[in-house]
């Protein structure tokens, strides 16, 4: 799921579940998980030959 | 105030009794709990039955130890038996603990005597302690203030002098912030040393128990007893000439409070006088750390709290609750990519001790906050005061690493600022040496 679709569904939950609160602190979650999968510590099934395919212990 | 140590020497000198500094202490509370809402519950009459025991004990020649007789108050998120562990929130209305947690059945086996449960911010979900069924707690110091969080009700009765020591809890920083923030010394031991069985989780993964005291010898002694190996005295200070010790700056210095700064490098200079070596250290991802941080505690958390969010979500106070609910939205896979954040994040931090006999940072980057404030000034930009509070501590309970804060002097206001020392996972005893040795010279006090 990408975050933006992640980030419109969960809006539209929360306002079904009457928390429009929640909105601004999502968005803020949003921030923060795109960095997350932004980090150069994730690893992927498509990793170059010169990358490990999986990290070191 | 009297601390562990000294009580010990006058208790067995005979020139006092637990008895005394328990009423001593009840006193304390009388006069001021109402000014700094530190307890939810004062259990003054089991405390002084407890004293005259092991006053009873003493004189028929049984002798607990360092902590016989010492009053400790106890965070309202361990159990203790015959009493209601509130975790500060209404959900846990009706709720009276059936036997002991075993950090706090070890504390009783050592001679404790407990005097309350204290504030805290409701499920030890905030730095501030604002958000409490029972109120905010208010720091001694100046009450406008916070005492920090979320063992605020803790570091308060100590700053107070309403326990000579106090049982806190520590899931991104709650130990060591409100010792920072109330001058006083905050242990996070190890992760997974102290049992956490009968103490209401946060994060099962990043939940530590510890003590907050007056000094890092006092320390010392309640984590010994808390690990169920009580000893007579501290351990002996490493000597302080020749430690080598990581600083960390990047990231961890980037952003702090004037005051603070100053009082950090002070710290520095006075232990390089001393006689100890720096090296600058870096934590390269240290960067990712506040984004790996929040994806595990909010999903463990939210795992916990799931059914009550459904049942009585009226209960719960607002920040909490949507705190809360913000964890049930993380993505499983977003949960394993912060797992996997996690891992990288102790092997730094392993690599950077590798040479070192610890590291070195500032504890809180500003002193207490005023209450009520969602900001915070920093080189003339307003930052939210939740993340700055935890900028400097969540690292290590993300890891495990043991870190102890040590008070290092105060702001031209009054208020505490704090030094961090680091150490090797599963070598809390050898970070409680090191911080034995460098205690004189961080903690002006002293």
């Amino acid at each position: 799921m990408t975050i933006d679709s992640w980030l419109q569904a969960t809006i539209a939950d929360a306002e079904r579940r009457g928390l429009p609160e929640l909105k601004p602190i999502l968005e803020t979650l949003a921030r923060a998980t795109k960095a997350l999968r932004a980090a150069d510590f994730n690893d992927r099934a498509d990793a170059g030959a010169n990358q490990p395919s999986a990290p070191s212990p | 105030m009297m601390t562990i140590e000294d009580f010990g020497r006058v208790l067995r000198a005979r020139k006092t009794t637990s008895e005394q500094i328990t009423n001593e202490c009840l006193a304390r509370i009388d006069a001021d709990n109402r000014r700094i809402n530190a307890f939810i519950l004062v259990m003054a009459d089991e405390a002084r039955a407890q004293a005259r025991e092991l006053d009873r004990e003493l004189a028929a020649g049984k002798d607990r130890g360092p902590l016989h007789g010492v009053p400790i108050s106890i965070k309202d998120l361990f159990d203790i038996r015959g009493a209601a562990t509130t975790a500060a929130s209404r959900v846990r209305e009706g709720h009276v603990a059936d036997r002991d947690a075993t950090a706090i059945a070890r504390l009783r086996q050592a001679g404790a005597v407990f005097v309350g449960k204290t504030n805290l911010h409701e499920f030890a979900f905030g730095t501030t302690n604002e958000d409490s069924a029972f109120g905010p707690a208010r720091n001694p110091i100046d009450p406008t203030r916070s005492p920090g969080g979320s063992s605020g009700g803790s570091a308060a009765s100590l700053a107070a002098g309403m326990a000579l020591a106090t049982m806190g809890t520590c899931t991104g920083g709650s130990i060591r912030i409100p010792a920072a923030a109330c001058g006083t010394v905050g242990l996070k031991p190890t992760f997974g040393e102290i049992p956490t069985d009968g103490v209401v989780p946060l994060s099962r993964t990043m939940d530590h128990a510890g003590p907050l005291t007056q000094t890092v010898g006092d320390a010392a002694l309640v984590y010994e007893a808390l690990i169920g190996e009580p000893r007579k005295t501290p351990p002996a200070a490493v000597p302080v000439r020749g430690l080598r010790v990581g600083v960390l700056r990047r990231y961890f210095c980037d952003l702090l409070e004037d005051e603070v700064r100053e009082h950090f490098e002070g710290a520095l200079e006075r232990l390089r006088a001393a006689g100890v070596t720096f090296d600058e250290i870096e934590i390269r991802n240290a960067g990712d750390l506040g984004t790996i941080y929040l994806h595990i505690v909010l999903a463990d958390a939210a795992a916990y709290h799931a059914a009550t969010l459904e049942s009585m979500p009226e209960k719960y106070t607002k920040n909490v609750r949507l705190r809360l609910e913000m964890g049930r939205y993380v993505l499983a896979e977003d949960y394993v990519r912060a797992l996997a954040g996690r891992e990288m994040l102790r092997r730094e931090v392993d690599a950077a001790l590798g040479a070192h006999d610890a590291l070195i940072l500032p504890t809180l980057p500003i002193p207490a906050p005023l209450i009520g404030a969602d900001t915070v000034q920093i080189a003339g930009k307003a930052e939210p005061v939740r993340n700055v509070m935890l900028r400097l501590t969540q690292l290590f309970n993300v890891t495990g690493h043991p870190a102890i804060a040590l008070p290092s002097g105060t702001t031209k206001a009054g208020l505490p600022c704090s030094v961090q020392l680091v150490g090797n996972r599963m070598a809390t005893d050898a970070l409680l040496r090191v911080a034995l040795a460098c205690e004189p010279h961080i903690s002006p006090r002293s």
